[in-house]
């Protein structure tokens, strides 16, 4: 792991539909200021500055850290983009750990956005090239059919995915960033919302937003305020294309886990972390990620899901944020997985804190599910 | 409020009447009144010719805008100072015009609304061209548009216009796409109806569509297979959401096993409900005819059920469970 790593600030902005008040610059801005003065810093304190964002073409700004290198502080010091597709904000947050457990820098500002409303996600995931045949169409008519697959193998009730869609969005009601704000949500309100990507309906999925997120990375000799130390960090990858691919629980996904889990000393999940933040962008991905990552044997999930265990007030709270189900900003939506996780094990979440947080994980995924980025924050020094 | 031209109707517009007992009227007093403006709102209407807004101070130190030549609170004079406010104000209410008569300032819908000058203490009327009535709100940042020539006269501001808030950006990237080596030889067997995967002779493992390099392991892939067009639908999406790329939904995007290969391909299933498809059933490519074939994928218009029993994915089915 290399030196002690922990997050000493952490900035968002209300996730929304629209900020049409602010440009792209004044967005990330926002984060990134109060990142900083959570860690009570200013960017003079600043070494290095990384940048995360979803593909240039939904914004259609090209190399858009070129853009944002001074409006971050970052001129005269090394600036960096990650990308990753959807789990770019927790490749992003790993990607500046790296910097300081790699004894390269002291204080490091690592903010992730996007400013969905300026174009459209589904438009431009689905650029379809010429010569195939037009029949994906964005996100949620990729992850459809492995839900279907998840559905069919483990054999879960159908009503699964609409708890996890009422219980994300009853968590945004306490979270003053989250975007979507359903009082009165419940399961005959999900389950009357059309299908979109059959088997997922409207109130299964994410919103579209827009908003930013940043957090102030600091070495042992650095820290100012309240830390959150990093115990474990992992990234995985697998390519798409290839025979015999598990789509439903990704290789990578349970190698990462396993990465992060060694290196923080987890030997069981359910009872070793306290609290996680995972990337949920259709309703069905919790029971999924809930056996990728280890909290549930294969198959049983959803078992854990319907019996509250996940809740705010079960054993192993998930997303007590609202997480991507309520905000989705999507470049940042990795990076708010991994502040969020930071907040609680600082007693600094508000409303939706869970009462004795120690660890948490914070958790992302991206592309075709072939992306992975974990890490392990605590309140104790590792 | 905007001096309207002389008339709205033009003296010698012919009366569009038939019935002998109804008659055409207009009373309009030849070159207009000449009406003095007095020093304050004199002094207003030249600032207004020099692209200035002014306001006038009043005793209790409130700027009137337009000027007034008295307090109208207290009926006492103003003070004489001039204040120039704006150029932007704030609308405060507003009301939509959706068909404008002959004498509006504009004619296209817009608003009337009461707009506070930036620096002003009361509020003006004048209209927005804000071009949709859903533009507009309390609270919208407004900025004068000005007539070519001022004259001294109110409609030297033509109307007031929405600040700058947003810009379209138009980006267009242009390419010429060309299939490579492998997909091109794809392309050129789905034109004579014949599906071409490839063995990687180190995973054994057989890809479709056809490729030179094995995603798995690396190594090269030497061995052409032609592979059957029938196969299984391990899994898929009913796709419900509109969009003008894609087939007319509901529209069925299933994951079929070709028979003899190890990688599902992503196809439209057709021929069939939406919603009579099912994991584990057997599909066959139903192919455009020989003399129609263009475009490579479309050769085959999707794939349609075989009427064979299902497949039972609970087995370790390729594809369906790694």
């Amino acid at each position: 792991m290399g030196e002690r790593c922990a997050v000493i600030g952490v900035g968002q902005t209300r996730y929304t539909t629209k900020r049409t008040d602010v440009s792209i610059a004044g967005l990330v801005r926002e984060a990134a200021i109060r990142a900083l003065d959570d860690a009570g810093l200013t960017f003079a304190d600043i070494d290095a500055v990384v940048v995360g964002k979803a593909p240039d073409l939904f914004e259609g700004v090209m190399m858009p850290e070129a853009y944002l290198a001074d409006a971050l502080g970052a001129a005269g010091k090394p600036m960096m983009r990650v990308h990753t597709a959807g789990s770019v904000g927790g490749s992003t947050a790993l990607v500046g750990a790296s910097l300081i457990q790699g004894g390269v820098h002291d204080r490091v500002l690592v903010v992730a956005f996007e400013k969905q409303s300026e174009s459209n996600a589904t438009w431009a995931l689905s650029t379809h090239l010429p010569f195939g045949a037009s029949l994906v169409v964005g996100a949620g008519g990729y992850f459809a059919p492995h839900i279907r697959e998840y559905m069919r193998r483990s054999g879960a009730p159908d009503h699964i995915g609409a708890l996890v869609a009422v219980k994300d969005r009853r968590n945004a009601l306490k979270n003053p960033y989250a975007h979507l704000r359903i009082p009165g949500i419940d399961r005959a309100m999900v389950e009357s919302t059309p299908m979109l990507w059959e088997p997922i309906r409207y109130l299964e999925t994410c919103p579209s937003s827009d908003g930013a997120c940043a957090i102030v990375l600091a070495s042992e000799k650095a820290v100012t305020g309240t830390p959150a130390w990093i115990h474990g960090a992992a990234m995985r990858s697998e390519p798409l294309t290839r025979a015999g691919r598990e789509t439903v629980s990704p290789q990578a996904g349970k190698d990462c886990a396993a990465d992060v889990y060694r290196q923080a000393g987890v030997t069981d999940p359910r009872r070793d972390i306290d609290v996680a933040e995972v990337y949920v962008p259709f309703s069905w991905y919790e029971p999924m990620w809930l056996e990728n990552l280890g909290f549930a044997p294969e198959n049983e999930g959803w078992k854990l899901t319907e019996a509250g265990c996940t809740a705010l007030d079960g054993d192993i709270p998930w997303n007590a944020s609202g997480g991507v189900l309520s905000s989705n900003p999507i470049g940042a939506s990795g990076l708010i997985r991994f502040a969020e996780a930071a907040l609680q094990v600082r007693g600094m979440a508000g409303e939706h804190q869970v009462e004795g947080a120690a660890t948490a994980l914070g958790h992302a995924y991206g592309g075709g599910a072939q992306f992975f980025a974990m890490w392990i924050v605590s309140n104790r020094k590792p | 409020m905007p001096s309207d031209p002389p008339s709205a109707l033009p003296a010698d517009t012919p009366p569009a009447v038939s019935d002998p007992l109804e008659a055409r009227h207009v009373l309009e007093f030849p070159g207009g009144y000449t009406r003095s403006t007095g020093p304050v709102i004199g002094r207003f209407l030249t600032e207004l010719r020099d692209r200035r807004i002014v306001g006038v101070r009043t005793a209790g130190a409130r700027v009137l805008v337009p000027p007034l030549e008295y307090d109208p609170d207290t009926g006492e004079a103003v003070t004489g100072e001039y204040v120039e406010v704006g150029p932007a104000g704030t609308v405060q209410a507003w009301a939509w015009v959706s068909a404008p008569r002959a004498g509006h300032p504009l004619d296209r819908p817009f608003a009337w609304a009461t707009i506070r000058m930036d620096g002003a203490d009361t509020s003006l009327v004048h209209a927005v061209d804000a071009g949709a009535a859903k533009a507009m709100r309390p609270g919208l940042r407004v900025r004068p548009r000005w007539r070519e020539r001022p004259s001294g006269d109110i409609t030297d501001i033509e109307c007031f216009v929405p600040e700058v808030t947003m810009i379209s950006a138009p980006v267009r990237a242009e390419y010429r796409v060309r299939p490579g080596a492998a997909l091109t030889r794809f392309f050129t067997k789905i034109k004579d109806g014949v599906l071409l995967g490839g063995r990687c002779a180190a995973c054994d493992q057989v890809y479709v569509p056809y490729r030179t390099s094995c995603p798995s392991c690396g190594a090269l892939i030497e061995e052409e297979r032609e592979v059957a067009d029938t196969g299984t639908v391990t899994t898929f999406a009913i796709n419900n959401l509109p969009d003008p790329r894609a087939p007319e939904v509901p529209f069925v995007s299933a994951y079929i096993l070709l028979d003899g290969t190890d990688i599902p391909m992503i196809a439209l299933v057709g021929g069939v409900p939406a919603h009579e498809v099912r994991q584990g059933m057997r599909v066959r490519a139903v192919w455009v005819p020989p003399e129609e074939r263009t475009m490579p994928m479309a050769n085959i218009r999707w794939f349609a059920p075989t009427g064979e029993p299902d497949v039972d994915l609970s087995a370790d089915a390729p594809g369906g469970e790694a």
